[in-house]
């Protein structure tokens, strides 16, 4: 069974932004709605690094456990969709992301929040596969189309991964072993569970 | 009297907003499989549509083929 995954090997990524205008133009998201971005870590810092941040598609998914009208489910894959029509876009599950993927669009006066909008990796949601009411709610369906999500297919350097998660993983490794280098992988562990997560840092360590 | 016909319509109209109406939870609608297709006609050769094993397949050759650059060179 795959379990869809997300990483961005930050060895590789050039902030060129190619990702996030390939998520604009594949779901045609709308102005102000940023369903991936890319966020530099020590901006101007010799050594800065840039990853590519959205839904990460969590196997404990906080915005799950918060929302108050159950609009998420998982699929088999691992991939948390949202039903519009059951949203009430109250925003707890912007709160509860550790990644800051929920978007809300703004619609009519006094910033009004509408429905939650997310990354899908492509999956679409729950209409019917490539239906035009999917396309206007969600996005392509991309996964139904046998294709991975447009974000990491266009990815330039092939920092950003997407698909089964073993199989990401294991690119990642040879790489790593390749380069001798680069191992971190961030946004992994809080996503995908470590030995780590929920536990209390060691003695002495600095947060 | 037709002043209290409209004062107890008025009353009835104004407690209406009152009245409850049940609130339970809504769940998602149901979402059909990804490996069982898509109705928009771009779909990527090589599987068949509701196949589950042809579709991962699928997927994980596009991975090889497009992420890995290191299968891709040797």
């Amino acid at each position: 069974m795959a379990r869809m995954k997300f990483v961005c090997d930050s060895e590789r990524c050039i902030e060129c932004n190619g990702c996030v205008t390939a998520c604009k133009n594949e779901n045609e998201v709308p102005w102000g709605v940023n369903r991936r971005r890319v966020v530099t870590l020590n901006d101007g810092v010799p050594g800065e690094k840039s990853i590519s941040v959205a839904c990460m598609h969590c196997s404990d998914a906080p915005c799950m456990a918060v929302c108050p009208v159950n609009c998420f489910y998982r699929t088999d894959e691992g991939v948390v969709l949202h039903d519009k029509d059951v949203c009430i876009g109250c925003g707890y599950c912007s709160y509860a992301c550790p990644f800051g993927a929920p978007q809300f669009p703004s619609q009519g006066a006094f910033g009004v929040r509408g429905k939650m909008d997310k990354c899908t990796f492509c999956a679409g949601g729950p209409e019917a596969n490539g239906s035009q009411a999917e396309f206007e709610k969600y996005g392509r369906n991309r996964l139904a189309e046998g294709k991975l999500p447009a974000c990491a297919e266009m990815c330039s350097t092939k920092a950003l991964l997407a698909g089964d998660g073993d199989v990401v993983a294991e690119i990642f490794r040879t790489r790593v072993v390749q380069r001798g280098k680069g191992a971190e992988v961030w946004g992994w562990g809080t996503a995908y569970g470590s030995q780590k997560a929920g536990k209390a840092p060691d003695a002495g360590a600095k947060s | 009297m037709s002043k209290h016909i409209v004062l107890i319509a008025a009353a009835i109209a104004l407690l209406s907003a009152c009245g409850e109406k049940p609130q339970t939870v809504g769940s998602p609608k149901s979402d059909a499989p990804a490996y069982t297709g898509t109705v928009s006609g771009f779909a990527a050769p090589g599987w068949k549509a509701g196949d589950k094993t042809a579709w991962e397949q699928q997927l994980k050759a596009r991975q090889q083929n497009s992420q890995n650059d290191y299968s891709r060179m040797n």
